[in-house]
């Protein structure tokens, strides 16, 4: 199986992927108008400022839509796989896979909630996978 | 006839159409243009204006011979053409072109000098939605559905409808990829992409192309065939991610752009006649009737369901047969306006008896941009 494609982190986004190597999902919110927002920039979308901060998420939110990819790309593997959307309890959507969970519409419910599990896939890269919570 | 009012004066497609193993990209661009200059009588030293997505205006134009006062290269996926054609009408109005030449060609299923399909890792695609297992459109464009699924109490069956009713127009079609009736059992028998969607459910991928040629309405009526003017016209951009969409039950873009489109107009929904939305996907002529503000939010898949879009039906929708049967070589926007120019003219081999205008809807990326040309062969 070839390596997985990675991301290559760049300044305005190099906080977020620390972060999920450190165990920490990183947000960014405006100073002036508290909105969060994802993916990473140095000013608010909403408002234009710049004055931003990054803060830890809480790692919480719902299965907001998915497809089950039936046509694998190598590095995935050769099993389908949902390539899921969470809805982050702060706001934002963000994409990512489910895991600890079967593949399958059955198991995959809109809505149910998720909470973040991070995965290593080298010394810099973790990424930020989300799986079912725990009632 | 308003003074600046512009219209289109040459129309065509490529000669062949679907599997086209002997043509390169630039070659199916030039194929085309001349089969669409043509069409007008011109040649190519007549074009002052060109525009085009996939390859670059400078390619165009020089393959071609043209030495344009007028360059557009806005390329923002399968709907650049509406958008060219929006740009070509203010430039023809600015004065900096008399004659606007738009093309496409693409080798989508031959893959000849066609480019590849690749995502930068540092991009915010690569870095933000790459890693978790999207590859082509049928991974991406798909991903919001379930959402809008659920929201409205709707399934894959209401998804089948839409490839089942358009299956009817592309009978119609001797042009058409697929031509045979299709089921809404064989839609949900047919192998799975990507949950929810099913192969009858993506469009082909096909080779092809299509040219259009732009003049003033006041030169419109000096050329062969009959002027379809252009009407009112809209464009809009998003997200370059579709898990950044705005509302996953609703394109921004498209409401964006059809609104600046039917004000621009100056029509109301009832006075259209014919009505083309492009469709990659099964669920994107649910979103436009609803986005465009032809149906109420989550009623579009009724709509369909119940034949207003079919043959006969009061909104006649994709009758060539569309991206899911007709052709898709990629960026099908092209062959979407083709059609609209096709009704407008009375050429369409499924003809909507006594159409006087069309509205053409576009998409491009994976709900990344939109762009809407309203047409009419009347004068306006």
């Amino acid at each position: 199986m070839p390596p997985r494609m990675l991301p290559e982190p760049t300044p305005e986004t190099r906080h977020f992927w620390d972060g999920c190597r450190e165990g920490e999902l990183r947000l960014q919110r405006c100073v002036a108008c508290t909105e969060s927002y994802f993916p990473p920039r140095p000013f608010c979308p909403k408002c234009g400022n710049r004055e931003v901060e990054v803060y830890k998420a809480s790692g919480q939110g719902v299965l907001w839509s998915y497809v089950i990819n039936h046509r694998p790309r190598p590095d995935m593997g050769t099993e389908p796989y949902a390539i899921a959307v969470v809805k982050l309890a702060e706001g934002p959507t963000m994409m990512t896979n489910i895991v600890d969970c079967p593949q399958t519409p059955e198991a995959l419910q809109l809505d149910m909630p998720l909470k973040v599990s991070f995965s290593k896939q080298t010394d810099d890269i973790t990424l930020p996978l989300f799986a079912p919570a725990q009632g | 006839m308003k003074p600046k009012s512009v219209a289109v004066v040459g129309a065509a497609e490529t000669t062949r159409m679907g599997k086209i193993p002997d043509q390169s990209v630039i070659a199916l661009h030039a194929d085309a243009a001349l089969n669409a200059m043509a069409d007008a009588g011109l040649k190519p030293s007549d074009i002052d204006g060109v525009a085009t997505a996939g390859i670059s205006p400078v390619e165009l134009a020089h393959y071609l011979g043209i030495k344009p006062t007028y360059a557009d290269g806005t390329s923002v996926g399968g709907c650049s053409f509406m958008l060219h054609v929006r740009h070509a009408a203010a430039a023809i109005n600015a004065g900096l072109a008399k004659t606007i030449l738009i093309t496409h060609g693409e080798s989508g299923r031959s893959r000849v000098g066609a480019g590849g399909f690749g995502r930068s890792p540092s991009s915010l695609m690569g870095q933000f939605e790459m890693p978790y297992g999207v590859t082509t459109p049928p991974t991406m464009f798909t991903v919001p559905v379930l959402r809008y699924l659920k929201t409205y109490g709707l399934s894959e069956e209401d998804l089948a409808w839409v490839a089942v009713i358009q299956r009817e127009w592309a009978a119609k079609n001797p042009r058409a990829s697929m031509k045979d009736p299709i089921t809404v059992d064989d839609v949900l028998n047919s192998p799975m992409i990507a949950w929810p969607f099913r192969l009858l459910m993506c469009c082909l991928v096909t080779d092809g192309g299509g040219a259009l040629i732009l003049t003033s309405a006041d030169r419109a009526k000096d050329f062969p065939r009959k002027p379809v003017y252009v009407l009112g016209t809209g464009e809009s951009v998003e997200t370059p991610m579709v898990s950044q969409m705005y509302d996953f039950t609703s394109s921004t873009a498209f409401k964006i752009s059809g609104k600046k489109a039917f004000e621009t107009a100056g029509i109301s929904h009832a006075d259209v006649d014919h009505l083309m939305i492009y469709d990659a996907f099964a669920h994107l002529p649910l979103y436009g009737l609803e986005d465009l503000g032809f149906c109420k939010p989550g009623e579009a898949a009724a709509f369909i369901r119940e034949r207003n879009t079919a043959i006969g039906g009061k909104l006649p929708l994709n009758t060539n047969g569309g991206g899911l049967s007709y052709m898709h070589s990629g960026m099908y926007g092209m062959y979407a306006l083709q059609e609209s120019v096709r009704q407008m003219r009375g050429i369409a081999p499924a003809q909507v008896p006594d159409a006087k205008i069309s509205v053409c809807h576009g998409v491009g990326g994976m709900f990344a941009a939109s762009g809407t040309i309203i047409f009419s062969n009347e004068a306006p």
